[in-house]
């Protein structure tokens, strides 16, 4: 996005609904409490609200949402490309706000997939005529984990990865999520827990895959004009970029492991005018524990190749040098079907310094990283606090 | 799913369009065919009605050597449906062919402790119905 809209607008209230397992809501209740909380949060009130950015698991989300909500908006985007999609309508944010479609824009999502059973291994079966129905479905491929499964393996075979490194992203996830009240699982895990759970998709066990949970979250972007008058510290948005390829079948991804997370670091760190070591907060789409060492590597934080080494010796955990997550991520703190929205509001948290036992330090500037689908999108968002 | 108690469970099986019928036909022929493009020369998979490198509208069905060797792989511990729960557990590979094109294959009549990155692989064809037959994939080096 041109240079010119980095801090154009701010994140000025943000919330998560309820978490964990809450089998009497739907996503849309889910929605709509957290959409109330992140307005109470920013001091503004519902008809202020003239841009939804909404997904869901459903179709329809914005129009549902605008209607259950009793407004009458005057943009609405549902994109929905997986777990990112919030992070992607953060940028369709900016921009219908730079041309002047919205002003006031609630970015939310819900999703009720642990109390509705509704998340299965094998993912969503497109109709038998599509791509995926044709070469994907009858194979019996797990859905999104068997790609990732074989990007782990790919990066094994390539780099000499070991399963005790994947382990290092669970077990520094678990010790952010013990500090974490609102946390999924916190009781004690240990890199021979990790190993000794059941394999799934070969390199991958149980516990180097997110949990699945309920959860929904909503955050209120404004213009940083109209930002400087409300009642939190904004949080402005000062870099996004993102970067697209396919569906479910990635035979035209040249190299499985540089799958545009580079692209998307380079040129959102490039329209903040920042660089990796100006970066205080980070946190990394974490639905499998080489999903972080991959992102962690395009986006230069290491070398290719060395980004199992990186995260060893519990380097990403609370009391490591780079500690990243610090919710305890999907892999311990909650996964909803999309953690986008998530990984969001705990910048937001550490931004404003309201992360209690898990306050960083240092926390003016924040790198948020997701791909969507199986690697088959990505973002990178820069924010900042003044 | 509809199917009536004790019913073994249907694979999911693909839905040729007037586009793929020719692949799906020629797997059931044994055959395993690619697109190739009459302009550029170049190959693509999955079919489609236009080059995706020239844009070309005329493509020829080639006829593809049927050998390839392994991109990447997993093995499923859990099956993907009810189906696959019956066969667990089983090779999920990545294989890219002699031609160049890669596609998703299961890795079968091998034993999955050999399956590796890079090893040389032939086509099978492994009959699912009636009317669809799916190119699979075993090691080369396999005991037939």
């Amino acid at each position: 996005m041109n240079k010119e809209l980095s801090g154009s607008v701010a994140i000025v209230g943000a919330a998560e609904s309820d978490l964990g397992k809450v089998p009497g809501m739907t996503a849309l209740e889910m929605q709509a409490q957290a959409s109330l909380r992140a307005l109470n949060d920013a001091g503004l009130r519902l008809q202020d609200v003239d841009g939804v950015f909404a997904h869901t698991d459903d179709r329809f989300a914005g129009l549902q949402l605008a209607e259950y909500l009793g407004i009458r908006p005057s943009y609405i985007d549902s994109t929905n490309v997986g777990g990112m999609s919030n992070i992607l309508h953060v940028g369709h944010a900016m921009a219908a706000i730079a041309a002047g479609m919205c002003s006031v824009a609630l970015v939310t999502y819900g999703s009720t997939q642990l109390s509705s059973g509704t998340r299965k291994v094998g993912g969503a079966f497109d109709g038998a005529r599509s791509p995926v129905g044709q070469f994907i479905s009858p194979y019996g491929q797990l859905n999104p984990i068997g790609y990732y499964a074989m990007a782990a393996n790919l990066h094994m075979h390539r780099y000499g990865t070991t399963s005790e490194q994947l382990a290092e992203v669970a077990v520094a996830a678990r010790k952010w999520a013990q500090l974490n009240p609102k946390a999924y699982r916190t009781e004690p895990l240990s890199i021979e827990d990790v190993l000794s759970s059941p394999l799934v998709a070969d390199p991958l066990r149980s516990r180097d895959i997110c949990l699945v949970t309920d959860a929904g979250g909503a955050f209120i972007l404004t213009t940083a004009d109209r930002a400087k008058d409300l009642r939190r510290p904004p949080v402005y948005v000062l870099g996004i970029a993102e970067a697209f390829s396919h569906h479910y079948t990635p035979f035209s991804t040249a190299d499985w492991l540089d799958t545009g997370v580079a692209r998307t670091g380079e040129a959102a760190l490039g329209m903040a005018g920042l660089t990796r070591n100006d970066i205080d907060v980070v946190q990394i789409y974490d639905h499998f524990t080489i999903g972080v060492i991959q992102a962690l590597e395009e986006l230069g934080f290491c070398k290719r190749g060395e980004g199992g080494a990186f995260v060893a010796g519990g380097r990403l955990g609370p009391d490591g040098d780079f500690p990243i997550n610090t919710s305890g991520g999907g892999l311990s703190f909650n996964h909803p079907g999309m953690f986008g929205m998530l990984l969001v509001l705990e910048a937001v948290h550490q931004l404003r310094q309201e992360a209690g036992r898990r306050q960083l330090p240092k926390a003016r500037t924040a790198l948020v990283h997701a791909p969507g689908m199986v690697f088959s999108a990505n973002t990178t968002m820069i924010l900042g606090v003044q | 799913m509809s199917s009536p108690m004790n019913a073994p469970a249907p694979r999911p099986l693909p839905a040729p369009t007037d586009l793929t019928a020719p692949y799906w036909a020629a797997a059931r022929r044994g055959q395993l065919v690619i697109q190739r493009c009459a302009h550029c020369q170049r190959h693509q998979f999955y079919p489609r009605s236009f080059c995706m490198h020239c844009m070309g509208e005329t493509l020829d069905w080639l006829q593809a050597s049927g050998l390839g060797r392994i991109y990447t792989f997993t093995v499923n511990r859990r099956g993907a449906n009810a189906f696959m729960a019956g066969r667990t557990p089983y090779a999920v590979a990545i294989v890219e062919l002699e031609e160049g094109v890669r596609l998703m294959a299961n890795i079968v009549d091998s034993r999955l402790e050999d399956i590796a990155i890079g090893k040389p692989v032939k086509v099978v064809f492994e009959a699912a119905s009636d009317d669809i037959t799916l190119p699979q994939f075993r090691l080369a080096d396999a005991a037939p």
